[in-house]
């Protein structure tokens, strides 16, 4: 086929402060096709809401995209991300209220997208807006009100609309159901996957929950300190994952299924470093189980999905055999 | 001496007023509106175990934390702590030092929780003091070095300041302050919601050790069922401020009886990996 | 490998690490303006010593010495003064030291009383609240519908009024300030409750009330600390009005006695021959002061910026 949806190579992203500079993302490349749902999984820190406002264009001064490219059907977009933003991208936030004007109806805002990106007549925008709202299961008749009066729930699948509206081509989703309960919290992610797959929309879906990601997720990417550290189809990764990072968060996310009160979690011993105080080399080894002399020295390089010497001719005498275990 | 339990609840209530100003009201000619917090719960905890209290957003879980605690009132019921009374409506609240000692709390939130100006070793030092357990200052010291041990923190960890941690470490200092006045009971109110999954197991194998090592009893808040079922000896699930349903722990988990509980269980996104 | 491996930085290190001397090395402005603040605060503090001559010293003067411009040898005695002489034949530079020391000392004990006073009615109105939170906050609305200056004299007449009239003069300084002490604690008091209402949410507060701390104690070891920095912010604004409310008051002759002049008397004194010629005894007491006032206001301004990132 031709160029992939959205092609991101080689993404770095920096944050000059007082006394040093920061690189928050480091070589981050990925591709995402039409109609796919991409997680981006990882802990506060790891970049993973970065690499989507690095996307959108929205990251916060001064941090800034220092190399690498962003294109979208291939046209280059890294440059001029306000070109596509809320049209050919949508974007969704944690916080509805963020995407909300408090002071206009629901049914306005609708109508005023679905105007400006689609240059459909008043009735025309209106009918779709009613319909919109059916979609994401919201009475049409509730459009005269304002977002104040829905609940998080409810506020959320209005974003959705939203961000639907100009029938975007990539729909980029941070966190949105963090500050949701579990019982609504699986409701619109379903919705969100079942509209997007029906329009044909690519989705990126940042969470920290590998719940989420297992449940939601064609094909996951796991950021550990601002590099992409494994990359693959979510039912193989959540199968076998093969980089100990990975493997690791699996294993310590108690499983409803399969703990007890008796259980002692497997666990990742320290932290995420901050960005200020990086390891050398692999930048998970102080905290790897399987770490050998080279992971201290040399960064693995991202191949076939995974970034770690154990898969790489670095460390294919000793690290073939290890196990998986966190 | 098994037998009595070590905390017990009966009938705890809590309405918050949430009617507009008294003049807003005569001028608009609004009525007095009063939201139910907690709706007459009961349960207990025997001596060294676990009881969660689950629930989502606005089910009173916090709050009937905070009442256990004695930080926030309950307008009825009865609390008794190890055979003494904390509360009930006819002596109103019966927090003295003696009980306040036995009792601790960890908090939600590792950034709030620990006063951004105090150095750890001061921190930790401060419910030392305050009840007097240690007068000799070397001895004060060496219980401070101790408390960042049993914790997994070091002794030179006391004289730098909480921001130079990371979320989980600080949450451990959060748990060190509350081991320090030698508690028997820690009410534990989301300990693990802001840390990163890495860092939660840690966390929570971290105060099942404790538990086992110090038989302390806990009383675990959580809106996680995974992490409730990992924590729990027993389970009380609660909802608009009852409690629908309670039950060992694993009796809950594989029959449970109220479809709201079975719906609670279903959202949790789950995965076909991990642990077992 | 959870924790650093390093020993805890000393205090000197973690100042000299901060964001904040990082910063201010790098705003000139604000380095000039701390330099013109230390520099009057020391001449103010070493008058004695370096100032020529003692200005309240009667056998020093020499009414033959008056008017001398600056620069210029006396016609008479031949004697000569950077800053010329007033009418007296008081040498200029050093009753300006000394009024500088007198304006200084005002200024910065007018505002430890505001602060005082500021601070301790915000902490309790923030944390006690209820009916105290109103009373305490409805005297500050009704103290800031009036130009403090106002309030000053009023407080300074009143104040005068209960004070024996032999001891006035000697009074006078203490007068002075807790008239404009007492004319400028709302700011403080404003903002430090603003401040504890947002602290006494958080949860180490409630981790002190968990273990029987009295609310005197926690206002005082838990809330104070935190809420001190927007209090230097004020209080250095604060200082620089002081200041100008000193100068106010003692130029329109309520303030400084004469046997002890401060920049505000001596500008007073100037005032009246500027249009005689003798300009040099009106214009460098009023460039002092304006230079003073003026170092630290951008110090204030620079140091309300740095502390408070929300605002860039």
């Amino acid at each position: 086929m031709t160029a992939p949806l959205l092609d991101v190579r080689d993404l770095s992203v920096e944050f000059p402060l007082r006394r040093q500079r920061l690189q928050a993302l480091d070589g981050i490349s990925f591709s995402l096709e039409a109609g796919e749902v991409l997680g981006f999984v990882g802990e506060s820190g790891a970049g993973k809401s970065l690499t989507g406002a690095a996307i959108m264009g929205l990251l916060e001064p001064p941090g800034r995209i220092t190399a690498g490219t962003i294109a979208l059907q291939g046209r280059r977009i890294e440059d001029d991300a306000a070109s596509v933003r809320g049209g050919e991208i949508g974007m969704i936030f944690q916080d509805p209220l963020t995407s909300l004007n408090p002071l206009r109806t629901v049914g306005d805002q609708l109508v005023e997208t679905i105007q400006l990106h689609l240059g459909l007549s008043g009735e025309a925008a209106e009918a779709r807006a009613i319909e919109l709202l059916e979609e994401v299961g919201i009475d049409p008749e509730r459009r005269s009100a304002f977002p104040h009066e829905f609940s998080g729930g409810m506020r959320q699948r209005i974003v959705i609309a939203l961000a639907l509206a100009p029938e975007p081509k990539l729909i980029i989703a941070d966190e949105p159901t963090t500050a949701l309960d579990v019982s609504i919290q699986a409701q619109v992610l379903a919705l969100l996957r079942r509209l997007c797959k029906e329009r044909g929309a690519a989705v990126i879906l940042i969470t920290h929950d590998m719940g989420v990601i297992a449940e939601t997720t064609d094909r996951v990417a796991v950021l550990y300190a601002g590099r992409l550290v494994e990359e693959g189809p979510t039912a193989d990764v959540i199968a076998a994952p093969r980089h100990p990072y990975t493997a690791g968060l699996m294993a310590s996310t108690p499983n409803l299924d399969a703990v007890s009160v008796d259980t002692v979690l497997p666990q990742i011993p320290g932290s995420m470093p901050g960005l200020t105080a990086l390891p050398s080399g692999c930048r998970f080894h102080p905290r790897c189980g399987d770490a050998m002399a080279e992971c201290a020295r040399i960064a693995p390089e991202f191949a076939d999905g995974v970034a770690c010497h154990k898969y790489s001719a670095v460390g294919s005498m000793k690290g073939k055999g290890a196990s998986n275990g966190g | 001496m098994a037998d009595r339990p070590y905390l017990d609840v009966t009938g705890l209530s809590r309405h918050f007023d949430i009617s507009d100003p008294f003049l807003a009201r005569v001028v608009s000619g609004g009525r007095k509106r009063v939201l139910t917090a907690v709706d007459d719960v009961s349960f207990s905890i025997a001596k060294g175990q676990t009881y969660a209290l689950v629930g989502e957003s606005g089910s009173g879980k916090s709050t009937i934390a905070r009442m256990i605690v004695g930080l926030e009132r309950p307008d009825s019921g009865r609390i008794l702590i190890d055979g003494q009374t904390a509360f009930d409506e006819a002596g109103g609240q019966a927090q003295d030092d003696h009980l306040r000692q036995k009792l601790q709390m960890v908090f939600q939130s590792p950034y709030s929780s620990l006063n951004p100006r105090w150095r750890v070793g001061d921190i930790l030092m401060e419910p030392i003091k305050a009840f007097g357990l240690i007068s000799e200052r070397g001895a004060q010291r060496r219980r401070v070095d101790e408390l960042l041990e049993q914790v997994g923190l070091s002794s030179p960890d006391a004289a730098r300041f909480p921001h130079e941690f990371s979320g989980g470490q600080r949450q451990r200092i959060s748990i060190a302050r509350a081991l320090a006045s030698n508690p028997q009971f820690i009410v534990c109110d989301e300990p693990t919601s802001a840390l990163d999954v890495s860092v939660q197991a840690q966390v929570l194998n971290l105060l099942k050790q404790l538990q086992r090592d110090l038989q302390l009893t806990y009383l675990f808040i959580s809106h996680d069922m995974a992490v409730v079922r990992v924590m729990a000896h027993r389970i009380g699930v609660l909802k608009d401020g009852r409690l629908v349903e309670e039950n060992e722990a694993g009796k809950l988990i594989e029959s449970p009886q109220q479809p709201y509980t079975r719906m609670l269980m279903e959202s949790t996104p789950r995965f076909a990996g991990g642990v077992g | 490998m959870d924790r650093p491996d390093t020993s805890p930085p000393t205090m000197m290190q973690r100042i000299l690490a901060s964001d904040f001397v990082f910063d201010f090395t790098r705003a000139p402005l604000a380095m000039l303006a701390a330099a013109v603040v230390l520099f009057l605060f020391i001449i103010a503090i070493l008058a004695p010593l370096v100032a020529p001559t003692n200005p309240f010293d009667p056998a020093s003067l020499n009414l033959m010495n008056g008017f001398t411009p600056p620069m210029t040898p006396n016609m008479f005695t031949g004697q000569s003064f950077v800053m010329g002489t007033d009418d007296q034949g008081r040498d200029l530079l050093s009753a300006i030291i000394y009024g500088l020391r007198v304006s200084l000392f005002v200024g910065v004990m007018s505002v430890l009383l505001a602060m005082g006073i500021g601070v301790s009615l915000g902490l309790v109105a923030g944390y006690v609240g209820g009916w105290l939170d109103n009373l305490i906050m409805r005297i500050a609305d009704i103290q800031l519908t009036f130009p403090s200056i106002l309030i000053a004299m009023l407080i300074f007449g009143v104040l005068r009024g209960i004070i024996p009239p032999d001891l006035r003069d000697e009074m006078a300084i203490f007068v002075l300030i807790a008239a404009i002490g007492l004319s400028e604690w709302v700011p403080f008091a404003r903002t430090v409750r603003a401040t504890t209402l947002v602290e006494k949410e958080k949860e180490y507060v409630q981790a002190a009330r968990l273990i029987g701390l009295r609310r005197g104690q926690i206002m005082w070891r838990h809330i104070l600390p935190n809420v001190i920095g927007p209090v230097l912010v004020i209080a250095t604004i604060t200082l620089a009005l002081a200041i100008i409310a000193e100068a106010t008051l003692s130029f329109l002759g309520v303030g400084a006695p004469p046997t002890e002049p401060s920049l505000g008397t001596l500008i007073r004194i100037g005032q009246d021959y500027l249009f005689s010629g003798e300009w040099w005894i009106l214009a460098f007491p009023a460039v002092t002061l304006l230079a003073l006032a003026l170092s630290v206001n951008l110090l204030g301004d620079w140091l309300k910026d740095t502390l408070n990132p929300r605002l860039k």
